[in-house]
């Protein structure tokens, strides 16, 4: 098993003939997930990619029953296409998209609770099960189909967290990046739960960085609900507060969310925290050991 | 993007809110015709425009009781560089100096609104201890904070809002009074694509109005391109030059005090970079993300930036080529270093795909590159290069 998406999910993009998702959907096509088509408004009824295009998510999920949505459209609109896969019954939509308003995401987060479906992202490298299918930016052949569960807020340590791991035979279940933005979809706690539950995951790697409290939250819960090994990194120890440090979450602000506070809260629960991001494979080795 | 407290003050009047009565000067000239024109009285109050807090321990802030000592408070502050507790130890340079009228103050409050993260939504934060750092009162006296969670969907409820208004003890036309500019300054929050608006102090005056004494506005950069007008009131002054520079070519930096320039890509493996650095007893010179598709053009741009630090010793380039494969972006490294001309000692650590024939093409390049085996040597070999006595640092880089 994995999580979220396996051999069988079947998926659409939404900024089909776009040059980011043209390219991105050409790396997914040749990875082998199953592309059903896409959504560019204005240029339905034609062909891209030798898939089918369609005006509308709503079209699209007529014809092909595709239960997951990618998006690549520019933040501008990003927003609107959320809205649109959520009401077209997509079950599960991963925003690749940066530089979404907060505004629009607030709007977002209150519509898609009354909804069901599932969001991963905005400005998230996506998610991936290795050897099965592959929905995002993540760079397919540094993974390998194996045990271990990451989450993670950053994209590049996303990859190093899957190289180590693939370098030490141990393998990834499902790799979730949930992106560096203050708002987004999925959290920590929501994946740690569908790891939990997945029989393929046998570790987890939580990747965290500075700002916000999920990284706290997620101690909390592995604590009461995570009987599973858990090792984590935490970015931004040496970031000086009050600076944004690239990604919109990513600030100390008034003493909260210091990288200090984030492992020590994870080291309480028995997480076992690297002190560096070379060492995240070695961590889940570890902790699977104990 | 911060406002100055001038910019924000004329935003908060042209939605009907009090403010006291000010100008904006730029000379001390202009001060005393102001003081002795339009706002008449016989005392002013001088306060220094620059884009951080902490203003009135540092003398950026002072009550003048005759036109000679505005005269001589406006000429001492312009042109100065203000250092507060806040923007230490740089400081920031005041251009403009807002003269103001000064008000019979009954009360001192607190209030702001801002894009509250853990609970997705945005907050009302309302104290009657104002003027004070509300971080320092939130700690000590964490039950003199009132707080209302905004719906959303619904926005601020009056209800929200007599609930805040009784708590700071405004009775009568002052409830009404604070609901109105609640709720004003809710729609201004959510129109302008605020992340932060505060009013602090809030203050009730002796004759019963409610007036923003300060301001401070901070809006979403990911919206300035909706919000044009806003946008055109950034003050590039008040922000670090080369941070500036690295903005208009779309890269994220950030200037740190360190000796080790880092380029890296992604923000996350970017702060990862300057914390392994410190990890192994060096010190970063800055935060720098070259964003998911470097290409020889942005790592050329980023070079030029880093060494335009003159504090920077040796240079730690790391790159996860994902989709980008890494032969590729070891020409863009090879490329941009003989275009600036790098002359420190340049350690590169790539992973991903190809990455044999990335480092093959940095070995060939005849560039004094070293390429580390992986993260942990490369954050080593940077930490003993940095600490070399007499490198050759000359820096070529083009100024920020």
């Amino acid at each position: 098993m994995s999580i979220l998406v396996d051999a069988n999910t079947r998926v659409i993009c939404q900024g089909f003939t776009g040059k980011q998702g043209s390219f991105h959907s050409e790396q997914a096509l040749a990875y082998g997930t199953q592309m059903m088509g896409g959504v560019t408004p204005g240029k339905g009824g034609q062909r891209h990619l030798n898939l089918p295009v369609f005006n509308t998510v709503r079209e699209a999920v007529r014809d092909t029953a595709a239960t997951a949505s990618v998006i690549y459209v520019p933040a501008g609109y990003a927003a609107d296409s959320i809205m649109e896969a959520a009401d077209a019954g997509i079950a599960l939509v991963v925003c690749i998209t940066e530089g979404i308003p907060v505004r629009d995401m607030l709007n977002v987060k209150a519509a898609l609770r009354a909804n069901g479906t599932r969001l991963v992202g905005p400005n998230c490298p996506g998610v991936i099960t290795p050897g099965a299918c592959k929905i995002g930016i993540m760079p397919g052949a540094i993974h390998l189909p194996g045990k271990v569960g990451i989450v993670s807020r950053s994209g590049t340590l996303t990859y190093e967290a899957v190289h180590q791991t693939t370098q030490l035979g141990l393998g990834q279940s499902t790799c979730v990046g949930i992106g560096g933005d203050p708002i987004k979809g999925m959290d920590f706690i929501d994946c740690l739960a569908l790891f939990e539950q997945d029989s393929q995951t046998e570790a987890i790697i939580l990747v965290g960085e500075i700002g916000g409290t999920r990284e706290e939250e997620a101690a909390e819960y592995i604590r009461q609900h995570i009987s599973k090994p858990v090792a984590a990194y935490i970015a931004g120890q040496s970031a000086p507060p009050g600076k944004r440090m690239g990604h919109a979450g990513a600030i100390i602000a008034a003493g909260a969310g210091t990288a200090q506070a984030k492992i020590r809260a994870l080291r309480e629960v028995g997480v076992e925290v690297a002190e560096s991001p070379a060492e995240m494979g070695l961590a889940v080795q570890r902790a699977m050991l104990k | 993007m911060n406002l100055h407290e001038y910019q924000a003050k004329q935003i908060l009047r042209e939605q009907g809110l009090n403010t006291p009565r000010g100008v904006v000067v730029e000379d001390p000239a202009h001060a005393e015709l102001a003081a002795t024109g339009y706002l008449g009285g016989e005392s002013w109050v001088v306060k220094a425009q620059i884009h951080s807090g902490g203003r009135g321990k540092s003398g950026g802030v002072r009550r003048v009781d005759s036109l000679t000592a505005l005269r001589e408070a406006v000429a001492q502050l312009l042109g100065s560089q203000l250092v507060t507790v806040q923007n230490a130890p740089d400081g920031q340079p005041v251009h403009q100096i807002l003269v103001e009228e000064p008000l019979e103050i009954a009360r001192e409050m607190y209030l702001s609104l801002l894009l509250d993260r853990d609970h997705e939504c945005i907050t009302l934060i309302a104290s009657a201890a104002g003027g004070m750092d509300i971080e320092t009162l939130g700690h000590e006296q964490p039950d003199k904070i009132l707080r209302e969670q905004c719906n959303p969907i619904l926005g601020l409820q009056a209800f929200q809002c007599r609930n805040v208004a009784f708590g700071l003890d405004l009775n009568g036309t002052l409830q009404a009074d604070f609901t109105r500019m609640a709720q004003t300054l809710y729609r201004l929050f959510i129109d302008s694509d605020l992340n932060l608006l505060e009013i602090n102090p809030l203050v009730l005056t002796r004759d019963n109005r409610l007036v923003a004494l300060d301001c401070k506005m901070v809006l979403d950069d990911n919206a300035l391109s909706r919000q044009a007008r806003l946008a055109d009131m950034r003050d590039e002054t008040q922000v670090d030059g080369k941070e500036v520079t690295a903005q208009e070519v779309g890269l994220n930096y950030i200037a740190l005090d360190g000796n080790i320039g880092c380029l890296v890509n992604g923000a996350g493996l970017a702060m990862a970079t300057m914390d392994l650095i410190r990890l192994h007893g060096g010190l970063p010179a800055n935060f720098l993300d070259v964003g998911g598709s470097a290409t020889a053009q942005t790592v050329a741009r980023a070079f030029s930036i880093i060494l335009s630090d003159t504090k920077v010793k040796a240079v730690l380039v790391n790159i996860f080529g994902g989709i980008m494969r890494c032969d590729i972006i070891a020409d863009g490294i090879i490329s941009a270093m003989r275009e600036v001309g790098v002359q420190l000692p340049v350690i590169v650590r790539l992973e991903g795909t190809n990455v044999a024939l990335g480092k093959q093409k940095l070995l060939d390049s005849g560039l004094s590159v070293i390429t580390a085996e992986n993260l942990t040597d490369a954050a080593q070999r940077a930490v003993a290069a940095a600490a070399l006595p007499h490198v050759a640092s000359v820096h070529t880089g083009a100024p920020a």
